[in-house]
Parts: C-alpha cells; structure tokens; sequence
C-alpha cells in the first residue's frame, strides 16, 4: 500500500485538537469509516478473474480500489488521532494487516460472502445508498480532516451508488431467473441493513459537537432511495425483521476471520515485506 | 420459423466503439470497444474501462453495427487520385504564430 499519491489535506493546525475523549471518538470514526470500506474492496476483489463479463471484472476491481483509497486516508487519520493520544504510532498496514477480527469496525453487512452476482450486487447497493449519505454529511463535519477525506470519498461513491443501483435494476426487472436471484439475495441481506444506522454514545458524541452524524438521521432517505430502486427494479423490500448488528464494536460473523487470513496471510508470514 | 415458446437463444451482447475527448484534446478519439446489453452500460463500462487514469473528459459510444466503412479493396480508387494534387494542400499559404490547432 505504497504507490498512491496522497491527497491535499488540511494541516494539524487546522484540525480538532485537544480533548481527550472526542479524540476517542473520533478514532472511533476513523476506523469505522476505514474498516468497512477496507472489508468490501477485499471481498470485491474475489471477483477477480472471474466476473461475468470482462468489463465488470474490470469495473468490480475499480470500485474496490477505491474503496482501498478511502481506508487508507481513514487509516492515515487513525494513526495520527493515536499519536496525538500519546500513543504508539501505527501506520495504514498495521491497522490493515496486524488487527485481529474483533478489532475490525467494519458493518455486518460488507463482510458477508459473494454469493452468486445478485448477492454482490444487492450488498454493494445497499452500503453504496447509506455510505454516500453519511459521507456526504461528514463532508460537512466541524473538523476538517474528517470533512475533507469524507468529500473526496463522497464523489466516488457517488458513482458507486449509481453503477449498483442501476445493476440492480437491470437485474430485478431482468429475466425470471435475474429476478427470482436478486430477491432471494435482498431477503438474505436485508436483516444486515439495520446496523448501518444505529447509534451508540460515541455517534451521538460526535453529532453533538458537530464532527459526526447521528446515523439514524440517515434512515429516512436511504429507504427512500431504496425503495426508489426496488420498485424501478420490481423487487419487494422484505418486513422489517431481527436485526444483525455487532461489527461496529468488534462483534463479527465467521466470515470476517476467513476474510482476514487472506488479507493479511503475506504481512503475517513475511512481516514488513516490500514490494 | 417456430413458436415463440422457446427460450430464445443466449445472445452475445452487442459490442460498442469507444470515443474519449483527452483533457485537451478537441476531438473524440476513437480508443477500443467493449460488450455492453446498451448504451447507458456502454458509457458505464467505458468509464471503467478506458478512463482509469484519468484520459478523458467525456465519452461517445456508438454501436458498431451502426458504422459504416470504406472497403479495404476500393482504397486505390478512393484514395490514390488524391496523391498527386499537392495544390490541396494549404503548405502553400504562411500562417501567422497566433493561429492555434492547425
């Protein structure tokens, strides 16, 4: 994770500084941001070489690596929060690489296999609508660091949300076989979508002084954006049923360690191997 | 000819040119092609397939059945009468340094 150009960001100086436990809070967001995005890019990478067609291999592998770009920037942030904190410095791999599963933030949802193309397909549109949401009202946070990688994140996934809500429709309203998948794929889905807008104290923290958003003010729209979709693509949205949650405080499926082992088996065999 | 009954026989999707106007380029250049169920896919799939490193500023995407082209074997008739005309030619006028794009 090396060879991409930093983006411009404000100093230090004009950031938050100081207190404490808003410091927490705010690592707290960074890696939430970080992680979930670090998690989808990985599974979207599986795809690799084997996408239906050329040239979404080639488009699935770009939205991930955009996705790799947004949880570096979060990375790079995390660790200078740290070191602010006065602790011990930690760069993008080592919040990548040397983190066990319960130490990952990343939502429920992105963590859960590919499936069949329906399923990677209903996953990436669901986090595509809340993300661009809340990066779109992080772009607005008080402190700057966070506002400037949430709009330079925002315009990507911009894209991302139209691309996967327009396969999602291409697929719903598709052939009877397109249809019947993409439902069974948003039933199977649907129970993950709740925790990407709970709220715990560090959320409303953040909201209160103005460097975060209180993400349940962004269920409102997501379900309108989806439920926008879902009748363009002649999908039912499934009851609103038992919610999966835990992965923003570190409570993960099986999958994420499966996960994992491929993601980090090189930096853990070979520590600090280079290019 | 049979029924409509049948499923109807797996398709390759259609295939598309793809035009890219560079950052200072003045024209749409003509930069590969690719399968695509339509046009708002064809831009899409162009998108992530030819302006990954930032090449261009808007794309034109055109069926390629659409085009139409001058055959191989008619090129002497159509292009070698044109050889020995060097009057066509605008080599013959000096042109001012502030004339741009010529």
């Amino acid at each position: 994770m090396s060879a991409v150009a930093p983006i411009e960001v404000p100093s230090r100086a004009a950031t938050h500084a100081g207190d404490a436990s808003l410091d927490e809070a705010l690592l707290a967001l960074a890696l939430r941001q970080a992680d979930s995005p670090l998690v989808l890019a990985q599974r979207l990478c599986e795809w690799i070489g084997k996408a239906p067609i050329l040239e979404e291999d080639i488009a699935q592998a770009n939205v991930g690596l955009d996705l790799v770009g947004q949880a570096r920037l979060w990375y790079a942030y995390a660790g200078e929060i740290e070191v602010r904190m006065g602790r011990v410095a930690r760069g993008e791999d080592d919040f990548a690489f040397r983190r066990d599963a319960s130490a990952f933030r990343n939502v429920l949802l992105v963590e859960q296999p590919n499936g069949d193309f329906a399923h990677t397909i209903v996953r990436q549109f669901l986090f595509d609508a809340a993300q661009h949401l809340a990066l779109d009202a992080l772009a607005r946070s008080r402190d700057a660091r966070v506002a400037a990688i949430a709009a330079k994140a925002a315009k990507e996934v911009d894209y991302h949300v139209e691309r996967s809500a327009d396969w999602v429709v291409r697929l719903g309203d598709g052939t009877a076989e397109s249809h019947e998948r993409m439902q069974r794929a948003l039933d199977a889905l649907w129970p993950y979508t709740g925790e990407l807008f709970d709220a715990d104290a560090t959320d409303l923290a953040l909201a209160e002084a103005g460097f975060g958003v209180d993400p349940r003010t962004l269920a409102a729209q997501w379900r309108e954006t989806v439920d926008a979709v879902l009748a363009d693509a002649t999908l039912a949205r499934p009851a609103d049923g038992y919610v999966q949650r835990g992965g923003r405080d570190g409570r993960h499926s099986e999958h994420l360690g499966h996960l994992l082992c491929e993601l980090q088996f090189l930096q853990r065999a070979y520590p600090d191997a280079r290019w | 000819m049979s029924t409509d009954t049948a499923t109807p026989p797996r398709a390759e999707w259609p295939l598309w040119e793809i035009f890219i106007r560079s950052q200072h380029g003045l024209a749409h250049k003509h930069v590969g092609s690719l399968h695509a169920a339509d046009a708002a896919m064809a831009v899409k799939n162009a998108r992530d397939v030819y302006t990954r490193r930032n090449e261009g500023v808007s794309i034109w995407v055109v069926r390629a059945a659409d085009i139409h082209a001058s055959a191989p074997g008619d090129k002497a008739a159509l292009f070698d009468p044109a050889n020995d005309k060097v009057y066509r030619h605008p080599t013959f006028f000096p042109m001012p340094d502030e004339v741009k794009h010529l």
